[in-house]
């Protein structure tokens, strides 16, 4: 029998998410004949938007802003019991979906980066644990439903658009969608930083390995030599040794330069998910086994502390 | 104010080469450093600085076995007032699920007004602590980066969402906050503090004493599970560099020139 699956459609300022698509991807992994329905909380441009991908579209109409524990109720009161839903797992996602999953009395898996279908009423599901040092198969038993948490990116989108789907209001069957025990206040936006390294063409980026303030000395050195800008992973900024703006990440910056080195940085989703438009990536670390050497162009197993102002010296050599 | 913080014993990612074990069923855990999850270090210290501003109690419990006790010590030389430690040989093998449904049965035997967890452990779920609430039927928030307990009603907290934003939420109490990284700066545990509680007794919890039906936990209510670990591959890699570091020097630059990454 097909599955029924439905999509948690995320979208900002009347925009669907790049995930909208990655979802109904993600969906027919899971059961290539699957019906798919995309569920959106919101308004009716971003329910046409996303009907030209997916066969049907559930709408809830809604201006206000995404509240996980509003949403929540409402989906628990239009979900079939035994659905599989899958949500993207980002910060509205992580708020979302373990409590959904508790509501349904369904099975729960965060943060899924791959889906290899169904077999005997288990999902087969590949996850990474230990910060994307090893990955595992998950079997999840399906038979009571299933929400399931897609790290963005994952899956590469089906772009075509030809879906042609219908739009059904379910807003009438949601339920009472004010604030009750949780009450959103407002959003406050990050503060602007000394540089804006949005607009860094090269980026000498600094992670743990650093192991203490004073050793930064040696990676404002390279950034001069080079010419580029100072970035860096979220334990410096949690520290305080850099400020807030110069976070590449899914929760900092988004950045786009040409070349990127990522020295003493070990390659979390959510701190790759900053890097976009496929910069040149050097990485050095002195794990061989750091996920950054799968992702990035060249590689270098060394110690930091030694190599970067050996690095430096030599810039300033051949430059 | 009584506060209640989930803590949990995981193998120490930045200190450990985490290998997988020959038939590939785990990871090697022979040789692992432990430590307290890093995030949970974040609550326990905010729930003490919550504690010390407005007065009342910390208390950090665990799902876990006997070595699991020198995480609720270490909370403890951090400054917490308690520790619990939960375990039950029909724990083992546990979902998200699972975790969350033991500690629910702990934290209705006491009577707090906030629960923290940490935002994430080392399985990359981030599930235990919005499950904890559902099933308890509290409000929650995740990713919490900056709470202002002033009020015994509601209490007010930030958020972290996508691109370093901040979301204000009003939330009543009791809840079940998760702590993101940043939101305070965890004081160091000498061991001298660790001495210190070295000999306070840590009262145990099995499944009789939390009136837990053996097989809704453990691996037998487990709705998810780990089949087998593998070594991931994405992408093609990258390109290593070897030879002596002359060598790498001399190449390296050589490649950042042609990229552009010399100005
Ligand atoms: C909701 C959420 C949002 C997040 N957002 C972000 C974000 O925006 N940006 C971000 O960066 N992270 C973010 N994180 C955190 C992320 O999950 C990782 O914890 C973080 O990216 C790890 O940073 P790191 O690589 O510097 O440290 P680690 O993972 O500790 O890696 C340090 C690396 O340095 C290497 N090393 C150690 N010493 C040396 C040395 N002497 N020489 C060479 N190499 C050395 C180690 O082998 C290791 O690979 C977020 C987490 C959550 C839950
Ligand atoms: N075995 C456990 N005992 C106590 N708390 C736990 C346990 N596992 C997870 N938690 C809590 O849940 C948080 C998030 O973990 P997880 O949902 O496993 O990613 C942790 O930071 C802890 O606060």
């Amino acid at each position: 029998m097909a599955q029924q699956i439905f999509a948690y459609i995320a979208h900002k300022d009347g925009k669907a998410d790049d995930t909208a698509l990655e979802l109904e991807v993600a969906a027919r992994k899971i059961d290539a004949d699957a019906s798919v329905t995309a569920i959106v909380v919101g308004s009716d441009a971003v329910c046409d938007e996303v009907a030209a991908s997916y066969k049907e579209v559930w709408k809830i109409r809604s201006d206000a802003y995404p509240n996980a524990e509003v949403i929540r109720k409402a989906l628990v009161s239009i979900l079939p019991a035994d659905a599989i839903v899958l949500v993207p797992h980002d910060t509205f996602g992580m708020d979302l979906a373990p409590g959904l999953s508790i509501k349904l009395d369904s099975a729960f898996v965060a943060d899924v980066v791959g889906l290899e279908g169904i077999e005997d009423g288990n999902l087969k599901i590949v996850r990474q644990e230990y910060s994307g040092m090893a990955s595992t198969h998950v079997s999840c038993d399906i038979s009571g439903g299933a929400v399931i948490n897609i790290r963005p990116g994952a899956f590469q989108p089906d772009e075509s658009k030809g879906a042609g789907g219908s739009v059904v209001d379910k807003t009438g069957d949601a339920g009472d969608l004010s604030e009750t025990t949780r009450r959103f206040l407002e959003v406050v936006e990050a503060e602007a930083g000394d540089v804006d390294i949005t607009k860094s063409e090269i980026l000498v980026s600094v992670g743990r390995g650093i192991e203490d303030q004073d050793n930064l000395e040696i990676i404002n050195e390279l950034a001069e030599a080079v010419g580029g800008d100072v970035s860096c992973s979220r334990p410096i900024v949690d520290a305080k040794w850099l400020e807030k703006a110069r976070q590449v990440g899914t929760s900092g910056q988004t950045v786009k330069p040409k070349v990127y080195l990522a020295l003493g940085i070990s390659g979390s989703f959510q701190h790759m998910g900053g890097i976009k438009g496929a910069p040149y990536i050097v990485a050095v670390n002195k794990n061989a086994k750091a996920p950054i050497f799968q992702m990035a162009d060249l590689g270098v197993v060394a110690d930091i502390l030694e190599f970067v102002p050996e690095l430096a010296e030599k810039v300033n050599e051949m430059k | 104010m009584e506060i209640l913080v989930c803590v949990k014993r995981v193998p120490d990612t930045s200190e450990n080469e985490i290998e997988i074990n020959k038939d590939g069923t785990d990871i090697e855990r022979d040789d692992l450093v432990y430590s307290v999850n890093e995030w949970d270090n974040y609550a326990v210290e905010e729930a003490i600085q919550i504690r010390d501003k407005v007065g009342g109690s910390v208390t950090v419990v665990t799902v876990g076995d006997d070595e699991s006790e020198e995480v609720l010590r270490r909370e403890m030389a951090m400054g917490a007032d308690k520790g619990i430690l939960l375990s039950d040989d029909a724990f083992n093998g546990s979902d998200g699920r699972g975790i969350a449904a033991i500690l629910k049965a702990e934290v209705e035997k006491g009577n707090y007004d906030v629960i923290f967890t940490g935002a994430l452990a080392d399985d990359g779920a981030g599930q235990v602590g919005g499950m904890l609430a559902a099933m308890l039927d509290y409000p929650y928030a995740s990713l919490v980066n900056k709470i202002d307990a002033t009020d015994d009603k509601k209490i007010n907290v930030g958020r972290e969402i996508e691109g370093g934003n901040q979301e204000m939420n009003e939330i009543a109490l009791p809840c079940v906050l998760s702590i993101q990284t940043g939101i305070n700066e965890p004081r160091y545990v000498g061991i001298r503090g660790i001495r210190k509680v070295a000999s306070v007794e840590i009262p145990t919890h099995g499944a009789g004493d939390l009136g837990i039906a053996a097989d809704s936990v453990g691996e037998a209510g487990a709705k998810v599970k780990c089949t087998d670990y593998f070594v991931p591959e994405m992408g093609e890699g990258a390109e290593m560099l070897e030879g002596s570091t002359d060598e790498i020097l001399e190449e390296l630059v050589k490649r950042l020139k042609e990229k552009g990454g010399i100005k």
